[in-house]
């Protein structure tokens, strides 16, 4: 926000709850803000945000919050260990705005939209439940840059007077700039306030990253904090196995995203929870069948795997002799379903049958579902 | 008959001498596919299993009357790539490629608009006409020629679903994987309308999944102007929100998204959506046989 010269408070985050006192008096406001610094919206309600009247204060709040499991409604009920905090002027507030860009997916659109809204320090979803009227939308041309009169058209449908509408006009543009320039999916400021002296400040930001986009942003990837990951999910990253953690007992691993995710469903459908999303790839080499199955028994939770793969190009026979030798370099002991349909199955399946290690095989995608559910329980 | 491909459709692969590039083209010759010629930027003049290589898109249409683009160039390039087909007067795209950044697909979009180019993908298997040919890597061995018409944003799911359908002697006129990405070429609606419109096709499948509106902008489209009956599945009941689901596309966010409101819409508007995605061949074949269509 700072780089695209969007008015933030002054301020300077720390580790150490013995530095905050020092730093609030550097600030030197009346009073400072103390805020948790984690991965998630909803810090204030937890505990995690706190009002210093003076250094004191400011060093008081920062022993509170360093250090705390903060539980907020993105956080899941374990929370967040909370390890740094954001110390900054505190303001006097006249009114809270909400201001973000989002790519709008709707088949009629597929465009940037500039989304503003008067109730700010809400949730903009709430919001757009239950007041969508109190939303302004104005879509953008990423190929043109964001028109002066675009912003103009926001800052009078929220009801701004004079001085203040090219005000956020222009932070409107700088906002849009960041946003393309960083291939961003969302920012938002939220809230955006406007100070009794009669400015705009940006109290509060979230920025998503397009992935795919990554590659030409360097210094964006250079911002991941693997602390703010499941260890298991940060694992699979560097060996480039899609996986993603979830709370149920049944491992499984998928060719295709479409069918890992049908997978889980199935999985649940039978009975059971599924431990997780894991897609293998197009090719399921053996290599990659490793690296999935050593993921998958990383989660403590798995009692039971199940294996479904869907040979197209991918000749199921391989895919066989890659399980087996997994299986057998890593003395996998957990009972497992293995479903192999497609080129070769029949093939794959005498294999299997006919090898040392243990496996249950199954033919129809519904019954492989049912048996790993039956292992678990 | 069938939608998108037919005996006119003559082909330019790019990205024919990289590893995907060869090796699907050599698979879809095989199916009988009528590939005319193949683009390499640096590598023009070479020869690929007796097809010309070119630098350039525009030599394949003006010495090979290309009409059709396949893509399977990296990521990085696969915009400019799609740009290039469109420039050269491609009327169908097919892009391959996952990975291509958000806001270069808003530019895409931006430049098909108000041309008569149409886009499939990116990040999709492509689509099969059997008995005439395939743009794209769907197994061979799967189709089987009839009047079932398939739409999906998934990759082996597809394969799944087609192989139960062939499995039942139930043939599909075309299957099209429209692809997993946020933003694509051609939604569900543009390949529901397709179908609606082709003559040899009596039923079609929807595979849906979480995230975006497309099923619920399908759901409007079907409940409005189509006469056809549509089966569904939609993928991703257990996925949690807030994270993305192997594809781009396949995030719930906001409260947005869900399989639940996906499935909820699309029956209101009369489909069948099957829950078990081990049955969505046999609710297809039961359907066309209430239908007197089998």
């Amino acid at each position: 926000m700072k780089e695209y010269e969007i008015p933030v408070p002054r301020g300077t985050m720390t580790d150490d709850p013995a530095e905050a006192g020092k730093i609030a008096s550097t600030i030197g406001s009346e009073r400072v803000v103390v805020k948790a610094q984690i991965h998630a919206g909803g810090r204030g309600k937890g505990g995690g945000i706190k009002v210093a009247a003076s250094p004191e204060e400011a060093e008081k709040a920062a022993h509170e919050i360093i250090g705390m499991q903060l539980v907020t409604h993105q956080t899941g009920p374990e929370g967040k260990e909370v390890n740094k905090i954001l110390i900054e002027e505190a303001k006097e507030i006249r009114q809270e705005l909400y201001l973000g860009i989002v790519i709008d997916r709707s088949r009629h659109s597929e465009q940037p939209v500039v989304m503003a809204s008067a109730a700010g320090g809400m949730e903009i979803e709430v919001v757009a439940a239950e007041n969508p009227e109190k939303i302004i939308k104005v879509g953008a041309n990423p190929v043109a840059s964001f028109s002066p009169f675009q912003g103009r058209k926001i800052a009078y449908g929220l009801g701004l007077d004079k001085p203040l509408v090219s005000e956020l006009s222009g932070i409107i543009q700088k906002l849009y700039r960041l946003f393309i320039e960083k291939d961003a999916s969302l920012v938002e400021i939220n809230p955006l306030v406007i100070t009794a002296d009669d400015h705009f400040l940006a109290l509060d930001a979230k920025i998503n990253f397009d992935d795919d986009a990554l590659y030409r942003h360097p210094e964006i990837a250079g911002l991941r904090d693997p602390d703010e990951e499941d260890p298991l999910e940060v694992l699979a990253k560097e060996t480039e196995v899609n996986y993603i953690k979830l709370d149920g007992n049944v491992g499984c691993m998928v060719n295709g995203a479409g069918l890992a995710m049908t997978t889980m469903d199935l999985i649940k459908m039978a009975g059971a929870e599924p431990a997780n999303f894991l897609d293998v790839g197009g090719t399921a080499s053996p290599e990659r069948i490793e690296r999935a199955f050593r993921i998958l028994t990383s989660d403590k939770n798995v009692r039971a795997i199940l294996v479904n793969i869907f040979g197209g190009i991918v000749r199921c026979d391989r895919v066989a002799q890659g399980i087996i030798e997994a299986a057998s370099n890593m003395d996998l002991k957990l009972p497992m379903v293995v479903r192999l349909q497609g080129t070769n199955a029949e093939e794959a399946r005498r294999i299997m049958a006919e090898s040392t290690v243990k496996f249950d095989v199954a033919e129809g995608l519904y019954e492989a579902a049912e048996k790993v559910a039956q292992m678990a329980h | 008959m069938s939608i998108l491909l037919d005996k006119n459709t003559r082909i330019v692969i790019q990205g024919i001498t990289g590893g995907e590039g060869s090796f699907h083209a050599r698979e879809a010759l095989q199916f009988g596919t009528n590939i005319v010629a193949g683009v390499t930027p640096g590598k023009g003049g070479a020869s690929f299993d007796g097809l010309p290589v070119y630098n350039r898109v525009s030599d394949a249409v003006e010495k090979d009357g290309a009409n059709a683009s396949g893509i399977f160039v990296p990521a990085g390039f696969a915009a400019d790539a799609i740009l290039e087909s469109i420039e050269a007067g491609i009327k169908l795209i097919v892009c391959m490629t996952e990975g291509i950044p958000v806001l270069e697909m808003v530019k895409v979009k931006k430049a098909l608009r108000g041309t008569d180019c149409r886009l499939i993908g990116p990040n999709c298997p492509g689509i099969t006409t059997p008995g005439v040919g395939k743009i794209g890597f769907m197994p061979n061995f799967i189709h089987k020629e009839g009047n079932v018409g398939v739409i999906s944003r998934s990759g082996t799911l597809t394969y799944e679903v087609i192989f139960q359908l062939s499995a039942l002697d139930i043939g599909q006129s075309t299957s099209i994987g429209i692809g997993g990405d946020p933003i694509v070429g051609t939604t569900f609606t543009d390949a529901l309308e397709l179908f609606e419109n082709d003559p040899a096709t009596d039923l079609v499948i929807l595979i849906g999944e979480i995230g975006g509106t497309a099923e619920e902008e399908a759901a409007q489209f079907i409940k409005e102007g189509m006469t056809k009956k549509v089966v569904s599945f939609i993928a991703g009941q257990t996925a949690p929100p807030g994270k993305r689901m192997g594809h781009a596309g396949a995030i719930i966010s906001g409260g947005k998204g869900t399989a639940e409101e996906k499935v909820k819409t699309l029956r209101e508007a009369g489909v069948i959506v099957e829950p078990n995605p081990a049955n969505i061949g046999m609710a297809a074949k039961q359907s066309l046989q209430a239908q007197g269509l089998i």
